[in-house]
Parts: C-alpha cells; sequence; structure tokens
C-alpha cells in the first residue's frame, strides 16, 4: 500500500510496510542517502532527523510516525542550517564526514529552540551525537560561531 | 631465534604492502614510460595524477583513501603547489585502486611520508611542461619565463599565458627526465604544511559525500549476513522459512567460507546470506533466521579464562628478543628498589561510524566493485585470487570511507558481495549490522605484560625486565604463528625512548582463537600503555615527579634509530614532554593530581 511522505518540502509516494523504520525507506526508498546508518538502536544520532521540528533518531521510529508529518534531513535547506554550514566549512568541522549530516541536524533543532546556546545548552543536544573522529571541540565552536554569524547578519 | 624473525619480518613486509611501496614514482619511473599522455586540444594530462582542461579546471588523482585523515587535501596540495596552481580551479578524483598509481595501501600512517615527494615532482614536471610551452610560443628560453597562481609569467617582457590556454601545447612537450625535475625550496610552499581545508567540507556539510554505504546503482539488491558467533564455525543446517516469508525478502543462500591462502589475503567467514530489496527488510530476514551452527575448535575459547592464560604465562621466562643488553638479574640485584607490575588489554574493535559494507556486480568475465576500503589493491588481488578473473578486469571504486581505523583494510566484506552477486547475478550491497561488525571484526588483540625494574638510592634505573604476550597479527595469514613478530615488537618494546644500559625483553607464546587484525596505532596500543604506567609506578616508588622522570630514563639527546627508516630524536620528544606538561600545568597540579596522566608513546616510525 503506499504511502505519502513529505520530506524537505517534497512529497515522495512509498510503497513499503508501516514498520519499516524512516532511515531506511528515506534511504533505500526515497533514495536519499544523506542520513546515515550508524548503530541502529537509537545510540549514536548519525541518522537524526527533524519531525515536525522535533529531533528524531530516523533508525528507531517506523515510516507510519512519519506519515503526515513534515520530515527535514541534511538534504533540506533552512536559516539556521545555513548558518552552521557556513560556520562548519569555516571552521573544518568534518573529518571523515560520516556523522556530520547527524551533527547538522542536531545542531539546527538546537537553534530552532535556543537562539543562543551556552556550552551547556550545546553538550546537553549535542552529546546524543557520536563522533567517531573526535571532532567534539570544533563542533562546538563552530555552534558559536554560527550564532555569531546569524546575529551579524540580522 | 634470528631465523624466526626474518621470517616473520618477510612476512609482515607482505601483509603490509612494504615490499611493494612503489613509492618510485617520478615522472620518468616505469609507471610513466608505460604512460603516453596523448596529444590533445581539450586538455593537459601529463601523468595519471593530473588533468587540466582550456578553461583552467585541474583535477588531481587522489591515490591514498580518505577516512577523515584529509588525505585528498594534503596530496593535491603537494601537486597543485609544485604545480603553482591556483587552489580554485582545483577538484580532486579519487583513484580507483589499481598498481598503477603506486601503493595504495593507506595504513601505517604514511601516505604523507611517502607519496610526498612524488606527488610533489607530478606537479614540478607538469609546471616545467607549461614553462616550456610559455617559451616555445614566445620564443624565449625556459628560464626567462615562471609559473606563478595558474599563469606562465614571461619575467622580461612581464607577458603573462593562462594555464588553461597552454593546453594544447603543453601536450607536445616531452616529459621531462627524473633527474631534471627541481622541487621548490620549503619556504616557497604555499600549500604544503599550511592549514587547508578539505576539499570535500561541501559534500559532508550537504550529505552528498559518498560512503560505500550510499553507493546507488540499477538493480541493486541489498544484503545480510549471519556468521557463526564463535569465529570459525561452520554452518550445520539452516531453516529459511521464517527469513524468506519476511516482507522485502528475495532470497536465502548460504554462503561458504572463503578460506584465504597462507600468507596472503582476508577470504570470507562464510554464514547465510539473506537478499532483500532494501536494507532494512535484509536485516529482518537474518534476525528470522534460525540457524544450527558447529562451532568448531574455538568453542572452549574464552576471553576471561584466557586473560588468565595468558597473565600465568607471564611467570615462567619467555623467548629472549633481540636487542636486550645488559645484564638484568644482576642489575636487579644491586638495586635499591624492586617494582613488579602486570598489565592487561583487552581485544579491541575498530566499530567505524559507517558499518562495514561493500556494493559488487559480478558479470560474468568482469567485477566491478564500490567500497569504502583502505587497501583497494590487495582486495583486487584478492578478488582475481578467489574468483578467477584477471586483475584488468577488476575495477575497484573506493568511496569516501566513514572511519577506517585499520577495519577497512581488511576486504573480507567485499569478497562476500562479490560471492553473492556471482550467486544471484545481480549487483549486491552487503552492509553488516553493527552487531555483526562488534561480534566478527578482525580484533586488536588482547595483551598481557610483566614488567619488572629496578632502582638506585637516586632513583635511577638500573634495570628493565618486560615479558610480553600479545598474539600476532600474523596469525590471521599463518597458522600456528603463536608469538608476536619482529616487527610487531618493534612497535614500542624493542625500540622504547629509554636509555637503559639493562634491558630484557621476553617473548611468551600467545596463540590465537580470533581473527587479529590491526588497529591504528597498532600494537604501540600495548606497548605505549605497558611502559608508560610502568614507568609511572617507578617514578613514584624513586619519589621523582614523573614528567622529570620520564626526561631522566630518555638520557641525553641523540638520534634513536633501532631498525627503523625513521629514526627519531630524543630531544624534540623531551620537547613535546616538556609542552605538552607545560600545557597541561603539571607542575601547578603535581603531586596532588589524581586525574593527570602523562602517557608518551612515539607511533609508527617503523614504516
Amino acid at each position: 500500500m503506499s504511502k505519502i511522505l513529505s520530506i524537505n518540502g517534497k512529497s515522495y509516494t512509498i510503497d513499503v510496510q508501516e514498520d519499516m523504520p524512516l532511515l531506511w525507506a528515506i534511504r533505500d526508498i526515497v533514495g536519499l542517502t544523506g542520513t546515515k546508518f550508524g548503530c541502529g538502536v537509537a545510540q549514536c544520532g548519525a541518522c537524526s532527523i527533524l519531525i515536525d521540528g522535533r529531533l528524531t533518531k530516523s533508525c528507531s521510529m517506523p515510516v507510519s510516525y512519519g506519515i503526515g508529518k513534515e520530515i527535514f534531513t541534511i538534504e533540506g535547506t533552512s536559516e539556521n542550517l545555513e548558518f552552521l554550514r557556513e560556520a562548519w566549512n569555516d571552521g573544518n568541522v568534518p573529518q571523515c564526514g560520516y556523522c556530520q549530516s547527524g551533527q547538522l541536524i542536531a545542531a539546527t533543532s538546537l537553534l530552532d529552540k535556543v537562539a543562543n546556546p551556552t556550552d551547556k545548552d550545546i553538550n546537553d543536544v549535542m552529546s546524543d551525537n557520536i563522533c567517531r573522529c573526535g571532532t567534539y571541540t570544533r563542533i562546538r565552536k563552530a555552534i558559536h560561531k554560527a550564532v555569531a554569524l546569524k546575529n551579524k547578519a540580522i | 631465534m634470528s631465523n624466526i624473525h626474518q621470517v616473520n619480518r618477510r612476512d609482515f613486509m607482505k601483509l603490509f604492502g612494504l615490499a611493494s611501496t612503489g613509492i618510485i614514482l617520478g615522472c620518468t619511473s616505469t609507471v610513466e614510460k608505460k604512460f603516453q599522455p596523448e596529444i590533445n586540444k581539450d586538455f593537459f594530462a601529463p601523468n595519471l595524477f593530473i588533468h587540466l582542461e582550456k578553461n583552467g579546471n585541474i583535477t588531481l588523482i587522489a591515490s591514498r583513501s580518505e577516512m577523515g585523515q584529509g588525505i585528498r587535501t594534503s596530496l593535491a596540495s603537494a601537486i597543485a603547489d609544485e604545480l603553482e596552481a591556483d587552489w580554485k580551479y582545483v577538484a580532486v578524483k579519487q583513484a580507483t585502486g589499481d598498481a598503477k598509481y603506486g601503493n595504495q595501501n593507506t595504513d601505517g600512517s604514511r601516505s604523507v611520508r611517502t607519496r610526498l615527494e612524488p606527488m610533489r615532482k607530478m606537479g614540478a614536471a607538469a609546471k616545467m611542461m607549461l614553462i616550456s610551452a610559455a617559451a616555445k610560443k614566445w620564443n624565449v628560453v625556459a628560464t626567462d619565463c615562471k609559473a606563478e597562481n595558474h599563469f606562465i609569467i614571461n619575467t622580461v617582457t612581464k607577458d603573462k599565458i593562462f594555464y588553461g590556454d597552454l593546453v594544447e601545447d603543453a601536450s607536445k612537450i616531452a616529459i621531462p627526465d627524473d633527474a631534471t625535475i627541481q622541487l621548490k625550496k620549503v619556504e616557497d610552499f604555499k600549500f604544503i604544511g599550511k592549514t587547508l581545508k578539505s576539499v570535500d567540507l561541501n559534500h559532508f556539510t550537504h550529505g552528498t559525500a559518498t560512503y560505500g554505504i550510499d553507493v546507488r546503482i540499477p538493480n541493486l539488491k541489498f544484503a545480510a549476513i549471519v556468521r557463526c558467533p564463535v569465529t570459525f564455525g561452520t554452518l550445520k543446517s539452516v531453516d529459511k522459512t521464517d527469513a524468506e516469508k519476511t516482507a522485502g525478502v528475495e532470497k536465502v543462500i548460504e554462503l561458504d567460507r572463503i578460506v584465504p591462502p597462507v600468507g596472503q589475503f582476508f577470504g570470507a567467514l562464510g554464514g547465510v546470506a539473506v537478499i532483500a530489496n532494501n536494507t532494512w527488510s535484509a536485516f529482518q530476514g537474518k534476525l528470522n533466521l534460525n540457524v544450527e551452527w558447529d562451532y568448531g575448535e574455538n568453542h572452549s575459547f574464552d576471553t576471561d579464562n584466557f586473560k588468565q592464560v595468558l597473565t600465568e604465562r607471564l611467570q615462567e621466562t619467555g623467548k629472549l628478543v633481540p636487542g636486550s643488553r645488559g645484564n638484568t638479574i644482576s642489575a636487579f640485584k644491586k638495586s635499591e628498589k624492586i617494582i613488579e607490575a602486570t598489565y592487561h588489554v583487552p581485544f579491541l574493535v575498530h566499530a567505524p561510524m559507517e558499518v562495514p559494507n561493500a556494493t559488487a556486480w559480478f558479470q560474468g568475465d568482469k567485477i566491478e566493485v564500490w567500497a569504502p576500503l583502505q587497501d583497494p589493491q590487495t582486495a583486487r588481488a584478492e578478488l582475481a585470487h578467489f574468483f578467477e578473473i584477471p586483475l584488468e578486469k577488476i575495477t575497484i571504486n573506493v568511496t569516501f570511507l566513514g572511519g577506517g581505523f585499520g577495519r577497512k583494510s581488511k576486504s573480507d566484506f567485499v569478497v562476500e558481495a562479490v560471492a553473492l552477486s556471482k550467486e544471484i547475478e545481480s549487483p549486491v550491497q552487503v552492509v553488516w549490522m553493527r552487531e555483526d561488525d562488534i561480534k566478527h571484526s578482525f580484533y586488536h588483540a588482547t595483551s598481557a605484560q610483566y614488567l619488572k625494574g629496578g632502582i638506585d638510592k637516586k632513583g635511577n634505573v638500573t634495570g628493565w625486565l618486560q615479558r610480553v604476550a600479545v598474539p600476532s597479527i600474523v596469525s590471521s595469514f599463518k597458522p600456528m604463528s603463536d608469538y608476536a613478530s619482529g616487527l610487531e615488537l618493534n612497535q614500542g618494546f624493542t625500540n622504547n625512548p629509554y636509555k637503559l644500559d639493562n634491558f630484557r625483553l621476553e617473548n611468551v607464546k600467545a596463540e590465537s582463537h580470533l581473527r587479529i587484525g590491526w588497529l591504528r596505532s597498532v600494537v604501540h596500543i600495548h606497548s605505549g600503555f605497558g611502559n608508560n604506567s610502568f614507568v609511572d609506578e617507578l617514578a613514584n616508588a624513586a619519589k621523582i615527579n614523573p614528567v622529570q622522570f620520564h626526561l631522566n630514563l630518555i638520557g641525553k639527546d641523540r638520534v634513536i634509530k633501532g631498525k627503523s627508516n625513521y629514526p627519531y630524536d630524543s630531544k624534540r620528544m623531551k620537547d613535546v614532554l616538556n609542552n605538552t606538561a607545560k600545557m597541561a600545568n603539571w607542575e601547578k597540579h603535581y603531586p596532588k593530581i589524581t586525574e593527570l596522566e602523562l602517557l608518551f608513546i612515539i607511533v609508527f616510525i617503523l614504516m
């Protein structure tokens, strides 16, 4: 039975069972591979997406949950994500890059809620996202930088 | 003893691709002689690594795998620097796994060390050709021309020509002789040694970098494999019913273990593979398999028990390792204090963020693979061996690696994918679940070591005895390799940085029950942990500040060579130590500190 997923403002009609995790529907059926598989049990954050603005581990939420909601992935664009991208570039943040989709999505959700996050705010949200290369300090710095870039732009 | 040493060394050379480093890639080397640049109006490709187009765009080939170390940027910048390229025109393309690019084995922390000069020569030779082309055009001597930021400049008339406009003329210039290539002076470097941003940043921040797991080709199937929970166990029987009923599952296939020949390759563990039309269905199908295993001879292997066994063996004298010197027994007798300690390192798994995975398409007379591989040439050779397809009919496309750490040096997951593709006659992507990665890796070995040291009244170390039991990496390639090899011991055990007159190193038996692999920094994990923990114990016993104690033990300034091609300078080591202590505010905290520990390891000086 076909279902409609709305991802980054675009509608995708897919034919999958409802209990398939969103991660795999997005990656294998829709074909957006920016969202990554890391652990499959909501522990590493590589699969982070936003569902109606809420930070969600897509490996552990079924397709049925995403139907009728607005899904946002690393392939999307938003004001905060663009400032974060600029800051990420500025600070040369990624190493292998694999976790960075999830990191950027998590950071986007943080800035969507907290305009001027403290280190503690950052740690609270970002500690769900593992970076095996260890870019954590650069990530924290880049989030502050994104805020600065945004404040300057306004 | 020395005989065993040599055999192990040779094996190691082979395993790590050291014997065929193939770095003599000057522009007139054998590789280049085979490569005749095409005379072309549209582009200038003076060697395998440079492709200049009329619009000025330059594509540079990265011959080593990118896993976060920034090698694509480093190698490209080395070429671009000598080429005097404008960085904004530079794009980087990943080389396929092919011997023509020289050794591509990306491990051992040596890509820049071994590739810097060859890459610089590629750029320098191309620059010479561009200069010659411009000089010919202007009818002046080459010495009146120089290259600068994507232009050749006539130093007399100040005329300049854009690189893109020289494409056709430069293609007609002969490749310069290796001996005539002049490299830049260090002080003239524009990119080398400078901080450059990754050339791949934009892809990383938009989710568009293609890792192995992101490869999508038409008609691609997805596979998950259940493997015996005991290493090298075999399949007894399988009930496929539930798996086959799983939504999305298309086929369930038994996969034999592929045993590598002695001395090379990795093979594959075998098991039962579930083929599906998406990854998740393959995972679900796998979980729905009902399998009975014959656990084989490793059934009784138990890591806690093995730790005990190794620890007990440390009580007996082991094989004396060359490099031991002086007389520790008499030194201990004369010592003021004797300190003993035993250290253990557990089995470790690499757990790269991107699990092992590979996409393969076996097409009868040829194979194409897309995979996150640290060593694509070994993968290629391995496929040629197991599937009896000539090397030149095998294409290995190297994707981005979501972390490697040594796990992706082993091509077992590629062998699995090709075996399945051959069986189902369709392209297939094998994806390991995270649980598979943790359960079936090429583990970094466990170890046990015993240390005994003596100190005199002044706190000098009088003698140092070290017994090491660590399963050898060689065991993964050669059965009955029950002792650490010479090249393993030469990673911090035989060549520790300490000035010790009485030093005795003993190699203790440690057979292997698992697939032993290497994890980044390899044996330095054992030696660094053991040595430094013990030096701390000695410092404590001598009541000397550990920083000072380390400095004393390293001793006077000297070059420490050992068997390495890369000698190290003890003065630089001491500078690092002093600076680190300063940055950590050591003096302020000592001796109250409990959370501050000093660890000093020099890694990968051997290759």
